[in-house]
C-alpha cells in the first residue's frame, strides 16, 4: 500500500465507497502555510522544495568529497554525468563544443529528473511537474540557452538569418518563410518543451490515482468474487504504471535535455 | 447508459500519434537489423521523432482537460 497516491487515501479515510473519477482538482491541493501571500505553499510545492533540497544535497556532497578512486554512490553519479556529457553532449552538439553548454543540459536533465521522480517516491507521490509552472520555468531556461547560445557564437543578425531565412529559395518565398519559421523556431519550441513534459506527468498521475482509487472502490464498494478480482487487475495493473511511471521520468528528463541541446546545435550551427 | 460523446475524443487523438510511433519503431528495427553498427546513431533518431509524433497526442489529452470542463 505504499504507492497509494493521496486522493486514495483521503478517499479510503472518510470511509467513502462512491466511485470518484479523479479530475484536475488533485493537482491543486489547499495551500497550508502563508496562505493569502503570494508565497502560498502547498503539497505540491512543498514536494518542489524538496527536490531541490535533495538535488544541492547530492550534489553539494558529491563535488565536496569527490574521490579519485570513486565510490559506489559517486560512481552512479558520475555514470549520469558521463551519459549526459556523452549521450546529449558530444553526440549532437559535437565533441569540440560540447562541454560548454554542459553545465546547461546537466541543470536541465537532473533538475527535470528528480522532480519527475517525485511521482513515485512514497509519501512525495505527486511529480514536482505535474504543474506548468515548473516546466515552463525549465523551458525558459532552456529558451533563453539556445537563443544566447545562437547570438554568441554568430552575432545577433547572423542568428536571425540563419534562423528565419532558409537558404536556397526565391526571395518571394521570404514573406512566408519568415513568419512560419519564427512561430516554429521561437514559440512552438519552448511551448512544446513545456507541454511535453506537463502532460506526461499530468497523465502519468491520474492513471496512477485511477487505478489505486479503483482497486479501493472494487475491494470495498462491490461486494463478491468480481469486485475482488477486478480489483486485483486495478491494483497489479497500478503497480505496473509505477514502474512505468520511473520509466516515463527518466526518459522524459533524457528527451528534454536531449531536445535542447538539438536546438542549441541548430542555433549554433552554420549553414 | 449514460455520458458523453466527447469522452472518445482523446481515443481519437491517440490514433495518428499511435500508427506515427509504431511506424517509427518499425523503421528503427529494420534500420537496426540491416545496419547494426550505428544503432545507437538509429535509436537517438527514434527518441527524438517520438517526442514530437508524441507531442500530438499529448495536445489531444490536454485539449480534452482544457475544454472539456
Amino acid at each position: 500500500m505504499l504507492t497509494l497516491p493521496a486522493t486514495a487515501t483521503a478517499v479510503m479515510a472518510s470511509g467513502d465507497d462512491s466511485w470518484h473519477v479523479p479530475g484536475l482538482e488533485e493537482f491543486f491541493p489547499e495551500p497550508f502555510l502563508f496562505q493569502g501571500s503570494p508565497f502560498e505553499i502547498n503539497r505540491i510545492v512543498m514536494v518542489r522544495l524538496i527536490a531541490v533540497v535533495l538535488l544541492v544535497v547530492v550534489f553539494g556532497l558529491y563535488a565536496r568529497r569527490a574521490k579519485l578512486v570513486p565510490g559506489r554512490a559517486q560512481s552512479g553519479v558520475e555514470y549520469l554525468m558521463e551519459f549526459v556529457r556523452k549521450q546529449i553532449g558530444q553526440e549532437i552538439i559535437g565533441e569540440e563544443k560540447a562541454d560548454r553548454y554542459m553545465p546547461l543540459l546537466a541543470t536541465l536533465f537532473f533538475g527535470v529528473l528528480f522532480m519527475n521522480l517525485t511521482g513515485v517516491i512514497p509519501g512525495l507521490q505527486i511529480a514536482a511537474t505535474s504543474v506548468i509552472g515548473m516546466p515552463l520555468v525549465y523551458a525558459l531556461v532552456a529558451y533563453v540557452g539556445f537563443i544566447a547560445a545562437g547570438v554568441r557564437e554568430q552575432g545577433v543578425g547572423h542568428f536571425l538569418r540563419n534562423q528565419l531565412m532558409p537558404k536556397g529559395m526565391p526571395k518571394v518565398l521570404y514573406i512566408l518563410m519568415i513568419p512560419i519559421e519564427f512561430l516554429s523556431n521561437f514559440i512552438i519550441r519552448p511551448a512544446t518543451l513545456t507541454i511535453r513534459l506537463l502532460a506526461n506527468m499530468v497523465a502519468g498521475h491520474l492513471i496512477l490515482v485511477l487505478c489505486f482509487v479503483g482497486t479501493n472502490f472494487l475491494y470495498t464498494g462491490m461486494s463478491g468474487v468480481l469486485g475482488i478480482t477486478l480489483g486485483s487487475v486495478t491494483l497489479v495493473a497500478g503497480i505496473a504504471f509505477v514502474a512505468f511511471e520511473i520509466f516515463v521520468g527518466a526518459l522524459q528528463a533524457y528527451i528534454f535535455a536531449l531536445l535542447t541541446s538539438i536546438y542549441i546545435s541548430l542555433s549554433i550551427e552554420e549553414h | 447508459m449514460i455520458g458523453n460523446i466527447a469522452t472518445i475524443g482523446y481515443g481519437l487523438a491517440t490514433i495518428g500519434p499511435g500508427i506515427g510511433i509504431g511506424l517509427l519503431a518499425a523503421g528503427t528495427q529494420e534500420a537496426t537489423a540491416r545496419q547494426p553498427e550505428i544503432k545507437s546513431f538509429l535509436r537517438v533518431n527514434m527518441l527524438i521523432a517520438t517526442a514530437f509524433v508524441e507531442a500530438l497526442g499529448l495536445i489531444g489529452f490536454v485539449a480534452g482537460l482544457v475544454f472539456g470542463a
